[in-house]
């Protein structure tokens, strides 16, 4: 392969790698633009909704032999009913552990979310001790699970191109793009779009005008939540492997890609996402793999000390 | 109050409690052998201790979350095998080691702290948890160093009066750890009752009344930083030493910050003695109770480790969650709340008088019951 052929290799890997944070750090700017919480659980809901697809794909005995129709319809199935599961375990944990934090000082709901994410965390590793076999029958739940190969890596562009572009990639582009798009066009033009759009801005204005605050902050955390549960399903197909602790992992870039991207904004958090999948890419192949995580939390210190508002974020002043 | 009894009262203190628990636990040890293994377990115990002492000047007196402490507790534990392993050329022994070790602490602390500590709340607890993973990437990576995953060993045991340390008996390593126990509470509590205590609180409190008043913010909170880290990597050197080897750097990871940010809330930010019982509590937890039940349920066949779900030291995840989602939403200001804490976080209950207002012009009248505004009269507070 051509130096120019290894960077085209690493744009594609990097650029469907980042559709998929950029579809998890959505979440995070959602919930972050509305309440102001980092939803540090945000990462295992995540996670939690992987476990749910190999189940269900465990269950209904699908694999990489599955012929191309039933695995087109059973790929959808999978995203809608991990983003509905995620959607409706966002708004539950909502209601638990964060509502009754609202008028607390602001770090109370941020140790609360800490706390969410280890018991999903730990519920992750007792999922993968269930007795199937795509658990292993329960042996060794702490393990990674694989995950059945239903979308294939066939090159696209041909067997002889040394360039890959395969099914996989070809899966997260056709998933994640209708998705960012619906939820752009939700936000503009719905009603309840324009009064999420209203309680970000100033949640109190917006309740004399009107709105239920707190319905408003419930879909929030219903729609962020099928967003990660959305992007589980694509990650587990995408690299074949899910672990009861990789929602930290992912849900660190994911938080970063919204940061960089400025957290509350909804292109930033795409665009951020997108940038973080290249930076890993790219760090893997011209720095060294065992660096990558290093880079990317480098990335979000300095990010946070020279630009907090990120680079699509409105720079807002801190209100006394 | 008398002076006898202020005094009386001063040695019922939790601390003192804690400490007379701590002194007959080796003889409890020594009449019942085996039992339970407490004694060599409270090491754990009192490691845990100083790294919630560290977390709380930082978290509880200054009110900044830092998830990152486990950095700074690896950053003590390497500091302390470079400067004492044979294999560098410093050498210094483990009392010059463990001398100089929460130096270079506080160094890191000032390091990590002098760029980020002008960040909000959400965002510094952010850039700590990302300080925590770097430092764990950087010590596995950089191997000419730090021997990457083999961690650096063998560390010198300590020597008191001639006396060698082993791994055997646990008791003089019961009780050094004790010793520095009861050295950083004594310091924690001089610093809390001092000029530079309230300056903390004051920063925790109000920043902006605080800056009003003098205090130069950004100092104080960079104090607190490298302070807390000076514990955090003390803590780390006594563990490494113990060890004898550094071990992996992935033992100090984001779960032990996470462990110590709720020793500080279990036990009760902001107050020494709540972050002494947090620290028997959850490492009473996790490696005492847990530990125990699991080798007892699996001596009466109750659980394997083909059924993870009937192991309790899988539950402790859920446990540690648990423990600080259920403590912020009914019991934020921890077990043993300190005082001024507990009123901070109760103020929406009950009315304060100084939050009494005339009734006539709104002006607070505080506890007076003449308005100093308009001279009308206050009913008498209730």
């Amino acid at each position: 392969m051509s130096t120019t052929e290894v960077l085209l290799q690493q744009l594609i890997t990097g650029l469907s790698n980042g559709m998929i944070i950029a579809l998890i750090a959505l979440g995070y700017t959602m919930v972050y633009g509305i309440i102001e919480l980092i939803n540090f659980a945000h990462g295992d809901l995540f996670m939690l909704g992987g476990f749910l697809a190999l189940t269900i794909v465990g269950m209904l005995g699908l694999d990489a032999t599955t012929g191309n129709a039933t695995t087109f319809v059973a790929v959808g199935g999978l995203v809608a009913i991990s983003a509905i599961f995620c959607g409706s375990l966002n708004w539950t944990i909502d209601r638990l552990a964060y509502k009754p934090l609202r008028r607390a000082p602001k770090l109370a709901p941020l140790v609360s979310a800490i706390g969410v994410s280890f018991v999903l965390m730990n519920i992750g590793l007792f999922w993968g001790g269930l007795p199937m076999d795509v658990f292993s029958d329960g042996v060794a739940a702490a393990a990674p699970k694989d995950f059945p190969a239903l979308a294939s890596n066939k090159n696209l562009l041909g067997e002889a191109s040394d360039i890959r572009f395969t099914v996989k990639e070809l899966m997260v582009l056709v998933i994640t793009v209708p998705l960012m798009i619906g939820l752009t066009m939700y936000v503009k033009y719905t009603r309840t779009g324009k009064a999420m759009r209203a309680v970000a801005q100033n949640p109190i204005a917006a309740q004399l005008m009107g709105i239920d605050v707190n319905r408003v902050i419930g879909t929030t955390f219903i729609i962020g939540g099928a967003l990660g549960g959305a992007a589980s399903v694509i990650y587990s197909l995408y690299n074949n492997t899910i672990h009861f602790q990789m929602g930290y992992r992912a849900g660190m870039d994911a938080f970063t890609a919204a940061v960089l991207g400025g957290i509350g904004s909804l292109p930033g958090a795409m665009l951020g996402g997108l940038l973080i999948g290249l930076v890993r890419a790219m760090s893997d192949q011209y720095i060294e793999a065992r660096w990558t995580n290093a880079v990317v939390f480098t990335i979000l210190i300095l990010i946070l000390i020279f630009r907090p508002s990120g680079l699509l974020g409105a720079r807002l002043r801190e209100k006394v | 109050m008398s002076r006898w009894a202020q005094s009386r009262a001063s040695w019922l203190k939790p601390d003192f409690v804690f400490l007379a628990v701590a002194l007959v636990i080796p003889v409890l040890d020594l009449i019942l052998p085996g039992f339970l293994q407490i004694g060599s377990q409270m090491r754990q115990i009192f490691l845990f201790a100083i790294l919630g002492l560290g977390l709380n000047i930082v978290t509880g007196f200054t009110g900044l979350l830092h998830l990152g402490v486990a950095a700074f507790m690896a950053i003590g534990v390497y500091a302390f095998a470079i400067l004492s392993s044979e294999i560098y050329p410093f050498r210094f022994g483990f009392w010059g080691a463990l001398a100089l070790t929460p130096v270079v602490g506080a160094l890191a602390g000032l390091l990590l702290g002098a760029p980020t500590l002008r960040l909000r709340g959400d965002y510094l607890a952010i850039v700590t948890l990302g300080f925590g993973e770097i430092v764990q990437d950087v010590l596995r990576n950089v191997e000419t160093v730090t021997k990457g995953t083999q961690g650096i060993n063998p560390l010198p045991y300590p020597n008191v009066f001639g006396y060698e340390f082993v791994t055997e008996t646990y008791q003089p390593w019961y009780f050094l750890f004790l010793g520095i126990v009861v050295l950083v509470v004594a310091l924690n509590r001089n610093i809390e009752n001092s000029r530079l205590g309230r300056a903390f609180i004051s920063v925790r409190e109000d920043e902006l009344a605080a800056t009003c008043m003098g205090i130069n913010t950004v100092k104080i909170k960079l104090v607190a930083f490298a302070l807390g880290a000076a514990l955090c990597s003390l803590a780390g050197g006594l563990w490494a030493s113990y060890l004898g080897s550094t071990g992996e750097p992935g033992n100090y990871d984001f779960q032990v910050s996470i462990l110590a940010v709720c020793i500080v809330i279990v036990g009760g930010m902001g107050n020494i003695s709540g972050v002494l019982l947090g620290a028997l509590v959850m490492i009473g937890i996790d490696s005492l109770v847990l530990v125990q039940l699991t080798r007892y349920l699996q001596q009466q066949g109750l659980s394997s480790t083909a059924n993870v779900m009937s192991m309790p030291n899988n539950w402790k995840y859920m446990i540690f969650g648990l423990a600080l989602v259920l403590m912020m939403r009914f019991k934020p200001e921890g077990l043993l709340p300190s005082r001024r804490v507990k009123a901070e976080l109760h103020h929406d209950e009950p009315p304060k008088p100084a939050d009494r207002l005339c009734p006539n012009c709104g002006y607070p009248t505080g506890t007076s019951t003449v308005c100093t505004e308009c001279g009308a009269t206050v009913a008498a507070s209730s």
